[in-house]
């Protein structure tokens, strides 16, 4: 599966490890249990370090190591299921999440504004054809109406500033 | 009405281009019909018995004359030549060809008409009174604060994918015409004792399977609050509600499971984090929407006029009894055009209808047009001195049967004659009780009686609240159907109670009449309702007149 960042398709540098498969140096992908389980003696290892985080797991549980965390990966099982979106505001928003948010799962191009809009920088897509077509599918709305983390100015925002425009 | 402008026309031009090449993909087969599947729902487009359905959104129930003709055309050319108006402010088209879809919906787009999110598991399309604006003692127009909300549902990023659709409606009215009980969320203008502007939030109201009449989880939220308090909503939900179950999905089962006290209370803890952020209503963007809602220029115009006086018609005085109200502005009327004529397929509009009454929204309402949820249409502005002639001019369209609120206003599900959940017919059975109670003076003589038919336990024809409720199951390949009594949509929700075992296709004429008829010979006045005899009488005496004999 492709990995788009900043619109293109770049290789993974972190390798994912299984529970319990011994943690090898350089970059790792783990699972939100085997981080809990230690996450201090993980977090000070050489190499930086990634968790899978479920869906259905409050990221409240994460906010001690957001700080040491290079990526946090959450999943969505279908594309239908959307609580993955709830979670990443809440990391980037509400908690200061500064490091690499990934999609993974049923990641498909028509996923990829909102998932933008929700803090999400980083994408496994599921299709070729999707991953390539990923520059064209983020900028297909000019125009969006709710504020949220990713700062891009809102219908509203605009109309004021036509507004002020007029008024000068 | 609302006015587009250049901001918003940008934005829905870029979703029929996303939506082309979305059909595009489906037909070159790039996507599957699942994947598709969401993507076409979230554009109202649905796969029925025998075509796809479209499904296109009329804002909080408000039309100018010329989106009016735009759907008729569209009905012309994509469709067979009508269209079905439907309970939460929709038209439907039964017809349509994928491949052209696209192109209807530009032409659409070009009077600022859309299908977004008129279905998949999104924030539906806004509903409100359809009298919004012009109804007699409203703190405020509903419809401004149905567009803000709208604004800020569309293609939410957060929660386009929710366990299961979400449907707002608002009122400012103390007699609910939205139906604000039975909706995810209901919105109940009003101020407070400092006299700020504000909403009664109502959750987890809705049919289908397991019926909940919405409960009050905060008494007051003030106006420049309801989107954050609407975001805590939610997202409480998105992140909660149950996603292992269809059935259960809707926020009425969290609400239910939770408590709603405990509901409440997590929608607060969430409130409390976003309510002083971006998603503060300022008075800027309320005053910026106010503006472009416009409102008519009205005149000085005496009470009764000579006009009216004049016109003895027993029909037109008939008419005017039973399909006009009160207007805010003195010397104006609220009309409201019937869409169940006798014997027809309520809700259904032909071209031609739509594009007359169009234009005599141009000559007789400031060009304005609404709809709602009972599936009829009102002409929101009439100087009641042109109500003769334009009786007259209803009265040769077929729009002008005196049945508003009587019992052959029946509101109907399109049911097996079109849709792929259906387990039984609902028109049929709404064009049987049309001809049953055909007579006006019959009609006149019981009074204020609702009838909704669902063709399923969908309940899209809000069968649960209608005063009669009639259900299609099927029994061993059969259709039968399940009465109940005693329900109401209004400030007064309640779900009906079943009478007994579900009917034949066959008897279900029959025993509406039955009951209809011990209503009569119960009432304890002429003007003791139906609904109010069977709240004072249970449904006992009901079910023994209607089995005695079967
Ligand atoms: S109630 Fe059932 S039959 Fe009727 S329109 Fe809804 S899903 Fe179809």
């Amino acid at each position: 599966m492709p990995l788009v960042k900043a619109n293109v398709i770049v290789s993974d540098d972190f390798v994912q490890v299984a529970d319990d498969a011994p943690l090898p140096d350089g970059a790792i992908l783990i699972s939100a249990t085997r981080l809990l389980a230690d996450a201090e003696t993980i977090l000070r290892r050489n190499g930086n370090t990634g968790v899978v985080w479920p869906n259905n797991r409050s990221v409240a549980e994460l906010v001690p190591y957001l700080g040491r965390l290079a990526v946090i990966a959450l999943v969505f099982p279908t594309f239908r299921d959307g609580r993955a979106y709830t979670q990443a505001r809440l990391l980037r928003e509400r908690y200061g999440f500064e490091g690499e948010l990934r999609a993974t799962g049923q990641v498909l191009r028509d996923q990829f504004v909102f998932m933008l809009r929700s803090g999400f920088d980083a994408f496994d897509v599921k299709k070729d054809s999707d991953a390539e077509a990923f520059c064209q599918v983020a900028r297909r709305y000019s125009v969006v109406y709710q504020p949220t983390g990713d700062g891009r100015a809102t219908a509203h925002d605009s109309r004021r500033a036509l507004q002020d425009e007029d008024a000068r | 009405m609302y006015a587009y402008d250049e901001i918003d026309r940008a934005f829905l031009s870029e979703r029929v281009s996303e939506f082309r090449d979305q059909v595009a993909r489906r037909l070159s087969g790039e996507l599957t019909e699942d994947e598709f599947k969401s993507l076409r729902l979230m554009n109202g487009v649905y796969l029925q018995l025998h075509a796809y359905m479209f499904r296109v959104a009329i804002p909080y129930g408000t039309l100018s004359s010329a989106q009016l003709r735009r759907l008729a055309a569209v009905a012309r050319k994509y469709d067979r030549g009508y269209g079905h108006f439907t309970t939460r402010q929709n038209i439907q088209y039964n017809w349509i060809k994928l491949a052209e879809l696209p192109d209807a919906m530009e032409e659409l787009a070009e009077v600022g008409i859309h299908a977004i999110q008129t279905s998949g598991n999104c924030v539906r399309n806004i509903t409100a009174d359809q009298w919004s604006g012009v109804t007699p003692g409203e703190v405020d127009d509903p419809r401004i604060w149905a567009e803000v909300l709208r604004q800020y549902t569309t293609l939410h990023p957060e929660f386009s994918f929710l366990p299961r659709k979400f449907k707002i409606a608002i009122t400012a009215s103390d007699h609910d015409r939205a139906a604000i009980k039975i909706h995810d969320i209901g919105l109940k203008l009003k101020r407070n004792d400092e006299g700020r502007l504000g909403f009664e939030v109502l959750v987890g109201g809705g049919l289908g399977r397991t019926p909940f009449i919405g409960k009050t989880v905060n008494a007051f939220v003030p106006a420049r609050d309801i989107v954050s308090y609407v975001e805590a909503v939610l997202r409480v939900y998105n992140q909660c509600g149950r996603r292992d179950n269809i059935y259960k999905a809707r926020i009425k089962i969290l609400v239910h499971e939770l408590g709603a006290e405990a509901f409440a209370r997590d929608v607060e803890a969430e409130w409390a984090q976003i309510r002083d952020s971006a998603l503060v209503v300022d008075d800027d963007m309320v005053a910026d929407i106010r503006s472009r809602f416009s409102y008519p220029d009205y005149q000085e115009l005496p009470e009764t006029p000579g006009e009216l006086v004049r016109e003895t018609d027993p029909h037109f005085r008939t008419w005017l009894h039973n399909s006009v109200a009160p207007h805010k502005e003195p010397g104006y009327a609220i009309v409201t055009l019937s869409l169940k004529p006798v014997g027809g397929a309520p809700g259904d509009a032909t071209a031609e209808q739509m594009d007359a009454i169009a234009d005599l929204a141009d000559r007789y309402s400031f060009g304005e047009i609404r709809v709602g949820h009972e599936q009829n249409l009102a002409l929101p502005n009439v100087a009641k001195r042109d109500l003769p002639a334009l009786w007259r001019a209803l009265d040769r369209i077929g729009v002008a049967t005196p049945n508003v609120n009587l019992v052959s206003d029946i509101i109907a599900c399109p049911g097996l004659d079109y849709c792929s959940l259906a387990n039984a017919r609902s028109i049929p059975v709404a064009q049987e009780l049309t001809r049953r109670f055909a007579d006006h003076d019959l009609a006149a003589m019981i009074g204020r009686l609702h009838i909704n038919i669902s063709g399923c336990i969908n309940a899209c024809g809000h069968h649960h609240v209608g005063h009669i409720g009639i259900l299609g199951v099927e029994k061993n390949g059969e259709e039968f159907y399940q009465i109940t009594i005693g329900g109401r949509a209004d400030e007064g929700a309640v779900v009906g109670t079943l009478i007994g075992p579900a009917v034949r296709f066959t008897e279900v004429a029959d025993v509406i009449e039955d009951i209809v008829e011990a209503y009569l010979a119960l009432r304890a006045r002429p003007d003791e309702l139906f609904i109010d005899a069977v709240a004072r009488l249970g449904v006992q005496p009901f079910k023994e007149r209607v089995y005695a004999t079967r």
